[in-house]
């Protein structure tokens, strides 16, 4: 029975050793050609990656590792080195992380514009307004339901900019009708579905988003709504361990005329998410 | 995966993707729990069966970490394994090795704090006969484990219970990237996000079956064994 | 005084020794002395100190006062000692595999023991028993393997609290004649028992505890027939009890 015992014990570990080794063997050959690029929660959650990696694998052989988080936390990602490149839609916050040194260019690759959304019934009694500003004024007034990301995304940061620009404080000027749930953009869809509330999206993940509810697009086109999404690759002086042939490849891909057009060509009900614009001036 | 078909769907036409994901759910959870019982069990023997000082609070420690929160174990090996932490250059971060160390964090506790317990209820039953019969301690440990190693089997499978189940420490350390870290539960939370709580859900139900089939088959095992001993 | 392979742990002396458990004093300055020979029975009331002076001399209690020696030595491993106590805990293991283990932990050759673990479940007619689950066993068939167990360690000294306690009567003869069988084969036996009538069937020497000190002791024959002691006419007549 002693023999069993020790025999048993040395399986165990046995398999606990194979097991390890297999869950790093299946991840250890394809760190050759791979890239890790911190990117949002927005473009994950529109299937805008699921899409155009196969595509990028196929060109330019480059595997490409996707971490979905807030801008704001992509772009922490980034300063902490464990990316490669940086893909997010925040530009006061990219400009600060080109300031920082953490980064030597930025290239402009696509945008697509923020709705506001909201249900059916429209308590605030704003729909089809063009004034984006008003509209989330009269929101405030009425103290009707309003769900924030909250979390430094980019639609965060864009709707705390839309706030200022409309006049509001939102910092105090909030109350129990404005709830900040500090979670990506799906989770945010799937608050507000589920509690008739107005919320911020960025078309392309209101598009594919499968749980809409009563919500509708209620406010759209404003110039302000404007969402550009910006590539950087992180300074391999900073952080030596940056690919920085792979990223610098996978940058170039995104911008060159090829990519312009995979990115045009990804539509959801035969709508474009995202509008190429790598080559327009001042983005 | 397809997004419009159901859970039940993928799994009748074996839709690669979603075995590639059990498969590595599977991998990690159980890699975390069994090195957590090659820890975890000699941790909980040692504790259980000598004096020092200090051991009240280190057993109510040990208790409370079953409880940690798995967000917070995944941050704390996040920040380990960081380019910027002290064990970037190891480069795991966003691999399944760190899933597996995270979850190996979470399950250690679990399973010292049950094994402590049960050997040391069993060593205050067998505490005299093994000192008639002249067991010395390292017999004795062994003894202890053996005879004790079916409620041992039980604190391990509620060890891989937890780490199977948790989705926070994970998709920290892990990044659920698309083809290498993502497992049953990133999934769920990504499809809930992405509003497709149907395949959301049927995910969670074939989460559970598979659990229940693991369960059953320790039990299943222990019979066994139980036949043949005693 | 070196500590392997002793021969015997024989004579063991307690000189007045003293025990306490949660502030009670069990043994009260208690000096005996164990040597080879006719088996040493003791007897007393309840609470009497019987099973602490057992394990006293089996070495697994210190005294808080007094010495106890092992032919001279203060400190003796259990090699050549065995019991078995009043209520045996069973490994979970089956019944064969708890001899094996009582085998092992002797250090009998891994290639004897099938033989051994043999014998001895037929000495204590457990024959059939022996894949069982041991803890599956009744309270008297567990009490038959216990001694079984003590048994395997090949010991020159064997302690035994009650052992015939919890068996009906073919058991009971069973044990006694195993009692009888070993003690005649040179181990000492130092037994506590409830029954008189046990007590006289198998001593050599009687020992009457009360309250922690040994109230008389003598060849077997001579203390029925004329106890000294008050308090021993008082036990035999069945007054004793407290």
């Amino acid at each position: 029975m002693k023999h069993f015992m020790n025999s048993g014990r040395i399986l165990i570990a046995a398999v606990a050793l194979g097991a390890i080794v297999l869950a790093a063997a299946s991840c250890g050959t394809q760190e050759d050609k791979s890239i890790v690029v911190a990117s949002t929660t927005s473009t994950q959650d529109s299937g805008l990656f699921d899409y155009l990696l196969p595509i990028i694998k196929q060109r330019t052989g480059i595997t490409v590792k996707v971490i979905a988080q807030g801008s704001g936390q992509a772009l922490d990602t980034g300063r902490r080195g464990d990316a490669d490149v940086v893909f997010v839609h925040a530009k006061s916050e990219e400009l600060k992380f080109l300031a920082e040194g953490e980064s030597l260019k930025r290239y402009p690759v696509m945008y697509n514009d923020f709705v506001l959304l909201g249900p059916k019934s429209d308590p605030a009694g704003i729909a089809g307004m063009q004034d984006i500003g008003r509209a989330l004024q009269i929101i405030k007034d009425k103290r009707a339901s309003f769900i924030s990301r909250g979390d430094r995304s980019g639609t965060h940061i864009a709707e705390l900019k839309l706030w200022k620009d409309s006049g509001v404080d939102i910092a105090t000027d909030n109350g129990p009708w404005y709830k900040s749930i500090g979670q990506g953009m799906g989770a945010a869809l799937n608050t507000a579905s589920a509690a008739n509330a107005y919320v911020l999206s960025d078309r392309g993940t209101w598009i594919h988003f499968k749980n809409k509810g009563e919500l509708q697009i209620l406010v759209e086109g404003d110039k302000r709504m404007f969402n550009q999404y910006g590539v950087m690759l992180v300074n391999p002086d900073k952080h030596p361990n940056v690919k920085k042939a792979l990223g610098q490849k996978f940058i170039d891909y995104l911008i060159s005329p090829a990519g312009q057009q995979d990115i045009a060509d990804y539509k959801v009900d035969g709508r474009p998410l995202f509008y190429p614009d790598a080559n327009e001036a001042g983005q | 995966m397809p997004e419009n078909n159901s859970a039940l769907h993928l799994v009748l036409t074996g839709d690669p993707a979603l075995f590639a994901i059990v498969r590595l759910s599977l991998i990690v959870s159980l890699s975390a729990t069994l090195i957590a019982a090659l820890i975890g069990v000699p941790l909980g023997a040692l504790i259980a069966l000598t004096r020092f000082r200090g051991r009240e609070p280190v057993i109510v420690m040990l208790n409370a970490l079953m409880g940690l929160p798995p967000v917070v174990a995944g941050l704390s090996v996040y920040l380990m394994l960081s380019r910027s932490g002290p064990l970037g250059s190891w480069g795991l971060l966003f691999t399944p090795p760190a899933m597996v160390i995270a979850q190996t964090v979470l399950v250690t506790p679990i399973i010292a704090a049950l094994a402590r317990q049960t050997i040391e209820d069993l060593w205050v039953e067998y505490r005299e006969e093994l000192a008639a019969m002249g067991v010395g301690p390292f017999r004795r440990v062994r003894t202890l484990i053996w005879d004790a190693r079916f409620s041992l089997l039980t604190a391990l499978l509620a060890g891989f219970g937890r780490a199977a189940a948790e989705v926070g420490a994970i998709i920290i350390v892990g990044g659920n990237i698309l083809g290498f870290t993502r497992t049953m539960t990133t999934t769920i939370a990504l499809e809930t996000s992405k509003g497709n709580l149907p395949l959301a859900i049927g995910l969670g139900i074939v989460l559970m079956l598979i659990v229940i089939l693991i369960s059953a088959l320790a039990w299943g095992a222990r019979r066994a064994s139980e036949r043949f001993s005693g | 005084m070196s500590t392997p392979a002793r021969a015997s742990d024989l004579p063991i002396r307690l000189s007045d020794v003293e025990i306490l458990a949660g502030g009670v004093t069990i043994l009260d300055g208690i000096s005996i002395t164990f040597s080879a020979g006719a088996p040493t029975i003791l007897i007393g009331p309840n609470g009497s100190g019987k099973t602490t002076l057992l394990r006293a001399a089996m070495g697994l209690i210190r005294p808080a006062r007094g010495r106890i020696t092992w032919d001279g030595c203060e400190v003796s491993p259990p090699t050549r000692r065995a019991i078995m106590f009043q209520r045996p805990v069973m490994l979970r293991r089956s019944a064969a595999a708890n001899i094996g283990y009582a085998l092992a932990a002797a250090g009998a050759p891994r290639a004897e023991r099938p033989k051994r673990v043999a014998e001895l479940l037929s000495l204590v007619g457990l024959d059939a028993y022996a894949g069982r689950p041991a803890r599956q066993l009744s309270g008297g068939e567990q009490q038959r393997l216990s001694l079984a167990r003590a048994l395997a360690r090949d010991p020159a000294v064997l302690f035994l609290d009650e052992p015939t306690a919890s068996l009906d009567p073919a058991a009971t003869k069973t044990i006694e004649d195993i009692v009888r069988a070993i003690s005649a084969r040179g181990i000492k036996v130092v037994m506590a028992t409830h029954d008189l009538g046990e007590a006289k069937r198998l001593a050599g020497e009687i020992v009457l505890l009360h309250r922690g000190r040994v109230i008389e002791s003598g060849p077997a024959p001579g203390f029925f027939a004329a106890p000294a002691t008050g308090e021993a006419k008082k036990f035999i007549a069945g007054e004793l009890l407290v």
